[in-house]
């Protein structure tokens, strides 16, 4: 299990590209929206604890792709479902160092993303909180979608269409939980809705992305 | 030397599933040497019954009949396209197109695509895989194996740094340490130059001495002792 993750984390970390860039991607969007309407503040009311939700999807989405793609083409794909001794295992340990590459370090850089966005200080550690429990459903739904389209040369689009839906939920009570917190009421309701997106697709998603990537190798 | 087996639909089952019948048409001497281990030799390490594999719900070869036992060393040959490497994929459990049975052992696929990680190091790559069953990786046991393959400067060189016969040979190194006793080899021969390919033929002669079972597909032709030639037959063209 250790040599897996070890693993996961020592061709993550070669392709440095794969992780900064994304988070490039986050900055640069969300500085767009800054200079667009440089007087919007990130007060009670404000559409930017939306617009801030669906950046990081759309962020997710971009690093998804890449998800299993390199596997799939050297091989070691075929190999991990030939021989993986505990396949739940294998997958999980992928979408672990998938999230701690897109959701923890997005999280890690909100303070960043608030100064941008001109919210309040104190409410960095509440979105901190938040995302921390609503970006791992992220990874763990994408994995599907990513290890459906992983055999198509051009699958993101497709894989946008596949996923986008499955992270409406994770959208409508992650922004809730962001907006009551900018207002400084309290997000207990949404971010136990949000907890109980991630712990249910934890259980259920690796098998569903296990399913998805046989299929995918099959059908090359 | 090779034998043919040219399977049919009604082949008696109980007549080819005795374990050495392959082995014993064939009079080659180590093959017979395996025949005194002989509650070992009897279990059959693959058993192909009536297989037959599909594309498109179109049968790909004549379906076959085939038991390979410990020792035995099956050369897959046939056209391109005549379902070699379907053939291989659908005993490693990657095709689920097919009719007719197969049992099969614990097994080391090679494909095409080599398994190899390439931002990882050899020694890295077999960590990685003898992790995924679940084992530690024997430090020694895997220089050895890579020395063995004349890669032990490049063990710690991250793959894609590699030429592609060395990464073939680093992907050969991962056969030697899963200790299954089935290989499925698709094309094992591509990129390898002259020295390597006698090494190859080497190592698949002693992992056949070993108990050890091979199943190949090759268009060149395997130089081991005692090999058996099957030929894939294709399906008679229905013209409709």
């Amino acid at each position: 299990m250790n040599q897996l993750l070890q693993r996961e984390l020592t061709s993550t970390l070669r392709t440095r590209g794969s992780v900064t860039n994304p988070l490039g991607f986050l900055l640069l969007s969300l500085l767009l929206f800054a200079l667009v309407d440089p007087g919007a503040q990130g007060g009670q009311g404000s559409y930017l604890s939306g617009i801030f939700w669906v950046l990081i999807l759309l962020t997710n989405l971009l690093s998804l792709d890449a998800m299993f793609r390199r596997d799939f083409d050297s091989g070691a794909l075929e190999q991990m479902l030939i021989s993986a001794h505990m396949p739940f295992v294998a997958v999980l340990m992928r979408i672990f160092v998938h999230w701690l590459s897109s959701g923890l370090l997005m999280t890690l850089f909100v303070p960043l993303f608030g100064l941008l966005l001109g919210l309040e200080s104190e409410t960095f550690l509440p979105i901190m909180l938040v995302m921390l429990v609503g970006t791992p459903a992220l990874s763990l739904l994408g994995s599907i979608g990513a290890a459906l389209t992983v055999g198509f040369s051009r699958g993101g689009t497709i894989l946008a269409l596949l996923i986008l839906p499955l992270f409406l939920p994770v959208l409508i009570f992650g922004s809730a939980c962001i907006s009551a917190a900018v207002s400084g009421l309290s997000f207990a309701a949404p971010l136990t809705w949000l907890g109980l997106f991630s712990s249910s697709s934890l259980l259920l998603a690796p098998w569903a992305t296990w399913a998805a990537l046989k299929i995918s190798v099959e059908m090359q | 030397m090779g034998v043919g087996v040219a399977a049919s639909d009604r082949v008696e089952w109980g007549f080819t599933s005795s374990a050495y019948g392959l082995a014993v048409l064939d009079q080659s001497q180590h093959l017979h040497q395996a025949d005194d281990k002989s509650p070992r030799h009897l279990e059959s390490v693959l058993r192909m019954l009536a297989l037959s594999c599909q594309r498109d719900q179109r049968d790909l070869f004549e379906p076959l009949n085939l038991v390979v036992g410990p020792g035995e060393c099956i050369e897959l040959l046939g056209p391109n396209g005549s379902g070699k490497s379907t053939l291989l994929r659908t005993l490693a459990g990657l095709h689920s197109q097919y009719r007719g049975e197969y049992h099969s052992v614990a097994a080391v696929y090679q494909g095409h695509r080599l398994g190899l990680d390439e931002l990882l190091s050899p020694l890295e790559n077999l960590a990685w895989f003898a992790g995924l069953q679940d084992q530690r990786l024997d430090r020694d046991h895997a220089l050895a194996a890579l020395a063995r393959l004349g890669l032990l400067a490049e063990a710690h060189t991250a793959c894609y740094r590699l030429s592609a016969g060395q990464q073939r040979r680093a992907a050969i190194a991962r056969w030697l340490l899963a200790e299954h006793p089935l290989w499925l080899l698709d094309e094992p021969f591509n990129a390898l130059d002259v020295q390597s390919r006698v090494l190859l033929n080497e190592i698949l002669y002693e992992h056949c001495q070993a108990g050890g079972a091979v199943v190949c597909a090759t268009h060149l032709q395997l130089q081991v002792d005692g090999k058996v030639t099957l030929e894939l037959e294709p399906v008679a063209e229905v013209l409709v």
